[in-house]
């Protein structure tokens, strides 16, 4: 099926079980335990042996030898892999470094080999007893020091890396207010909780991987590239993904070798990376140095707004696209955006949730504010007053729907916004500065092709086929909700199996795409299916109703069961995508407010409370839609106070590599926290009229945090994260 | 930045030697100590546990090194106790020993001998669920699930300890028996990382099990 024209009227308005606060159908499994992850499949394959990763102790440089004679001699041990006896790896398209070094390394902690052993004991013991000899090679680790060198960096997914619009340097020079300000963000680690794990088994030369990845399709394709087999050779399964956030869109060192441990010791082989393993081994957010300038008239209206990014990567990684946003969120007829793009050699840099709009907001978020400030406005009317309702760039270009102006005023009213007083460091709560603070959230709508298998069985069960994932985003919920209303059937009534490479492409699970994406692919199928069984029923499917758990056309009436009694019914179908995303700008918009206290003493920062307001198209799901938000807000608090991965500067690697050393938020960081979804539908993104809220719950929490610390203090902290030793000097005397 | 003249390259026993190279001293360097390694045992060293999981007894002979939670999820085969960092920095691997929550990766099974451990799979499964395991799906007390298992186990304890009037950090009065309010859950609550971020809503799901307005 092909989308290409705004949905009109169709089943899923009906909205009988899509829209609904349904509890999650695989949420039994997951309170009790019984939901199988990667490393737990006891059921799969028998005689599963034990893999523990070796990681590189240099970030450059050369292996010269591996003695590998200690650790084969070792109790338990069956193999060793290193990149010397594995046959010549490939590199998979979605990888920027080898996921098996040597004798070249490209990173610290990149894996150079692996122990393969019966039991976890003793390949971990093993582990410990491969000597290495390495030549380190000088490599570049700073990148505040990098900035001369960085170059214009090749387009991100169509993305240019500059754009230009009126006349920026003019209209900013001659602006009667002017803000130019520097702000840094720091690395960040996904830190998902379920580490990266596979268990490999050959069958002759067909490879079968029980993984934790959110892209099934990429992941196969790079699974094959890499190993050097053809693709229809390699199956992956990832039906329960312990949390990804962009850390699992691509096939990490665990899949790999595990297959190369399983080939090397004649049986399948588990290897879970250990967690100190992780945040050095795998990819990371990238820190980013932001410039923003704006200027405006004396009665708030932007007239110039310039946005300039620089990050870091291994040679031929991409840029942290933090300007993106900035493109499109506010109005002002004169603009420049520019990213630029160092060479370092720390581990790879890749998409983490909200890639480029996450940090990226964090700094033109508080740039808002204080240009707010600067001209005597509110901070939600001068955003409120700066609103555009087309591309800024491109204005024959409408938004699809943009409604960040009712987020703003519909959450500032919730919220007790008005009760503000303007000035910070006044409000005062016993030893507490307390302050408020708002940003905005925007970030892009994405359709991705999407396909899926339905099928009616003699019981009138529908069983949902597609390699979609369900990383916490509640895909199996929704899946089922959209299967359910499209045939007129209960809930209980449909089974979806998700995760298997053997099943059809799905859009899979980042970008904030997967739930409408997937949706519609499934809508695609259903309404095949749909046809199918009236078909079958000799009659005209025009005007047939699926309700009930039947088929109703004029006078007559078949259960579904009764439909598939002959043999069950089977449809499949892909839901492709025309031009609507080129001629309207499909983004999804939100307003946060964070109300937070700082100890006037020790400059302790508490978070007490947080609202976000969200416009994100028909929220399919709003139970679990609403989690994925806080969720959100939850990894934006931790980036606004916390999360920094501590480059060692001399050595090439992060210091702070587990979850002991990489701060995130905890239970006693985060209030109760609310959520609004504006009613709203887009009939431009698909017939299920929808857009993600995944990334869109990360985006501006971190700056309305520092915004509210900045108006309980009245201290601006421009580096994150904002910490207490960046106020402490600057405290009001306490008395 | 120069790189210093000593630096330890890693465990492995490594050292830097100068500016761009390094030299390679094995720690298990001498031709003695090498033919002692070869010599060494196929067998690790074992020893005999017994304990009841989950109301069930068990009886394991395991490598003296295996922690209790590779005890549950290799040798038992309860996966549902979960292994986020084996470091204790993390909660997933929570179960309930003997009445009280601990992090079963920091403890060898060896040590459990004769104890009475409950895991997720012994508080309710798909069909017969604990209230607790109820209240996180009403709740939706969960995204990815992973660290599920741990959040439910302590949620359990963590009421029970309330009740047996032990006191937290941010019990303000200790001659007080502390009651269940959020920021005595929240505090008690994080030793369970949520990465996923749903901490607003497993609140408000043991709020909701423990009966009262908080
Ligand atoms: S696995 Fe035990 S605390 Fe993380
Ligand atoms: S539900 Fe994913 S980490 Fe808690």
């Amino acid at each position: 099926m092909k989308f290409d024209t705004p949905a009109t009227n169709n089943p899923i308005d009906q909205l009988k079980v899509v829209g609904k606060p349904t509890n999650r159908i695989d949420g039994p499994l997951k309170t009790t335990g019984t939901a199988p992850y990667a490393y737990e499949r006891h059921d799969v394959v028998p005689n599963q042996a034990y893999g523990y990763v070796v990681g590189s102790a240099i970030a450059k440089g050369k292996i010269d030898s591996i003695d590998l004679k200690e650790a084969k001699a070792a109790p338990g041990v069956l193999a060793v892999v290193t990149a010397a006896s594995a046959e010549m790896l490939g590199k998979g398209d979605f990888n920027t470094a080898k996921l098996l070094g040597g004798p070249e390394i490209q990173h610290y902690h990149q894996a150079i080999a692996l122990v393969v052993a019966e039991s976890f004991e003793q390949a971990r013991a093993a582990a410990a007893l491969v000597r290495v000899q390495y030549t380190r090679a000088k490599g570049n680790f700073d990148l505040a020091t990098s900035l001369d060198g960085a170059v214009k960096p090749p387009a991100v997914f169509g993305t240019e890396p500059d754009s230009r619009f009126g006349d920026f340097d003019a209209a900013f020079a001659s602006a009667p207010v002017k803000l130019d300000a520097r702000y840094t963000t720091p690395d960040h680690s996904h830190a998902m909780m379920e580490p990266h794990a596979s268990i490999a088994s050959w069958d002759g030369d067909r490879l079968t991987l029980w993984t934790s990845n959110q892209m099934i399709a990429w992941s196969a394709g790079d699974v094959a590239k890499t190993l050097g087999i053809a693709k229809d050779k390699v199956r992956l399964v990832s039906p329960y993904i312990g949390g990804g956030f962009g850390g699992k869109l691509f096939v990490r060192s665990d899949a790999i070798l595990a297959a190369l441990g399983a080939k090397a010791a004649g049986r399948p082989v588990k290897v879970a990376l250990p967690r100190p393993l992780m945040i050095n081994n795998t990819t990371h957010r990238p820190a980013t140095i932001q410039r923003i300038r704006l200027g405006a008239t004396t009665d708030g209206k932007l007239t110039a707004i310039g946005h300039e990014s620089w990050s870091g990567d291994l040679k031929g990684g991409g840029p942290e696209t933090a300007v993106g946003q900035t493109r499109l969120l506010y109005a002002a007829p004169n603009r420049m955006t520019a990213m630029r793009l160092a060479v370092l050699d720390l581990p790879e840099g890749n998409a983490m949730r909200a890639p480029g709009e996450a940090p990226g907001l964090m700094a033109l978020e508080i740039a808002i504010d204080e240009m707010a400030e600067k001209l005597g406005m509110d901070p939600v009317a001068f955003r409120v007053l700066n609103d555009t309702q087309v591309d800024p760039e491109k204005p024959e270009r409408p938004f699809s729907q943009r409604r960040l102006n009712e987020c703003l005023s519909i959450g500032a009213e919730k919220f007790g916004w008005k009760d503000r007083n303007p000035k910070p460091g006044l409000a005062r709560d016993g030893r507490w500065l307390v302050g408020t603070g708002v940003a905005a959230a925007f970030r892009n709508n994405i359709n991705e092709k999407s396909a899926a298998r339905v099928r009616l069985d003699r019981n009138g069960l529908v069983i949902v086929e597609t390699d979609m994932t369900d990383i916490g985003t509640g895909s199996y919920t929704i899946i089922a909700q959209t299967a359910a209303e499209m045939l007129g059937v209960p809930l209980t009534q449909v089974e979806v199996r998700l995760g298997d490479s053997l099943f059809p492409v799905s859009a899979g699970s980042g970008g904030q795409w997967g739930a409408n994406s997937s949706t519609a692919g499934v809508y695609a199928a259903c309404a095949q299916l749909r046809t199918a069984i009236v078909e079958k029923l000799g009659l005209d499917p025009a005007d047939a109703v699926f309700e009930k758990g039947r088929v109703r056309l004029g006078g007559k009436s078949v259960a579904l069961a009764k439909a598939a009694g002959g043999g069950e019914i089977v449809a499949e179908d892909l839901m492709e995508y025309g031009d609507l995303a080129q001629r309207f700008q499909q983004s999804t918009f939100g307003a946060h407010f964070v109300e937070a206290a700082v100890d006037a003493a020790t400059g302790e920062i508490r978070i007490r409370r947080m609202l976000a307001v969200c416009a994100a198209g028909r929220i399919l799901n709003p139970k679990a839609a609403r989690s994925q938000v806080i969720g959100a807000m939850t990894m934006g608090a931790g980036a606004a106070l916390m999360e920094e991965l501590a480059v060692d500067k001399r050595f090439g690697f992060f210091v702070n590599h587990d979850l002991a050393g990489y701060e995130v938020p905890v239970h006693a960081d985060i209030p109760s926290q609310e959520v609004i979804f504006l009613d709203e539908v887009d009939p431009t993104t698909s017939p299920m009229k929808a857009k993600g809220v995944g990334e869109l719950g990360i985006c501006g929490v971190a700056a309305a945090v520092a915004n509210a610390v900045y108006h309980a203090t009245g201290i601006r902290v421009r580096n994150y994260p904002v910490t207490l030793d960046k106020l402490l000097d600057k405290l009001p005397d306490v008395a | 930045m120069a790189i210093p003249e000593e630096f330890p390259i890693s465990r492995r026993g490594l050292l830097a030697g100068g500016a761009v190279s390094v030299a390679a001293v094995s720690a298990a360097g001498s031709p003695d100590a090498r033919a002692a390694v070869e010599k060494a045992p196929s067998r690790p060293p074992t020893a005999r546990v017994a304990f009841h999981v989950n109301n069930t007894a068990h009886e394991l002979e395991l490598d003296t090194r295996t922690t209790l939670l590779d005890a549950l999820r290799e040798h038992l085969r309860l996966t549902g106790t979960k292994k986020g960092c084996d470091h204790g920095q993390c909660g997933a691997c929570t179960v309930i020993v003997d009445g009280r929550r601990i992090n079963s990766c920091l403890s060898l099974a060896v040590m459990h001998d004769g104890d009475k451990i409950t895991t997720i799979e012994g508080l309710g499964l798909p069909g017969n669920l604990h209230p607790m395991q109820q209240a996180f799906v009403e709740h939706d007390g969960y995204q990815c699930g992973y660290c599920t298992p741990g959040q439910i186990c302590s949620a359990v304890a963590v009421l029970e300890e309330i009740k047996a009037g032990i006191p937290s950090h941010v019990t303000a009065d200790l001659s007080d028996p502390p009651s269940v309010t959020r920021p005595e859950l929240r505090e008690r609550m994080s030793g369970n990382i949520c990465r996923c971020g749903a901490y607003s809503n497993i609140v408000d799901a043991i709020v909701d099990v423990a009966g009262v307005k908080a």
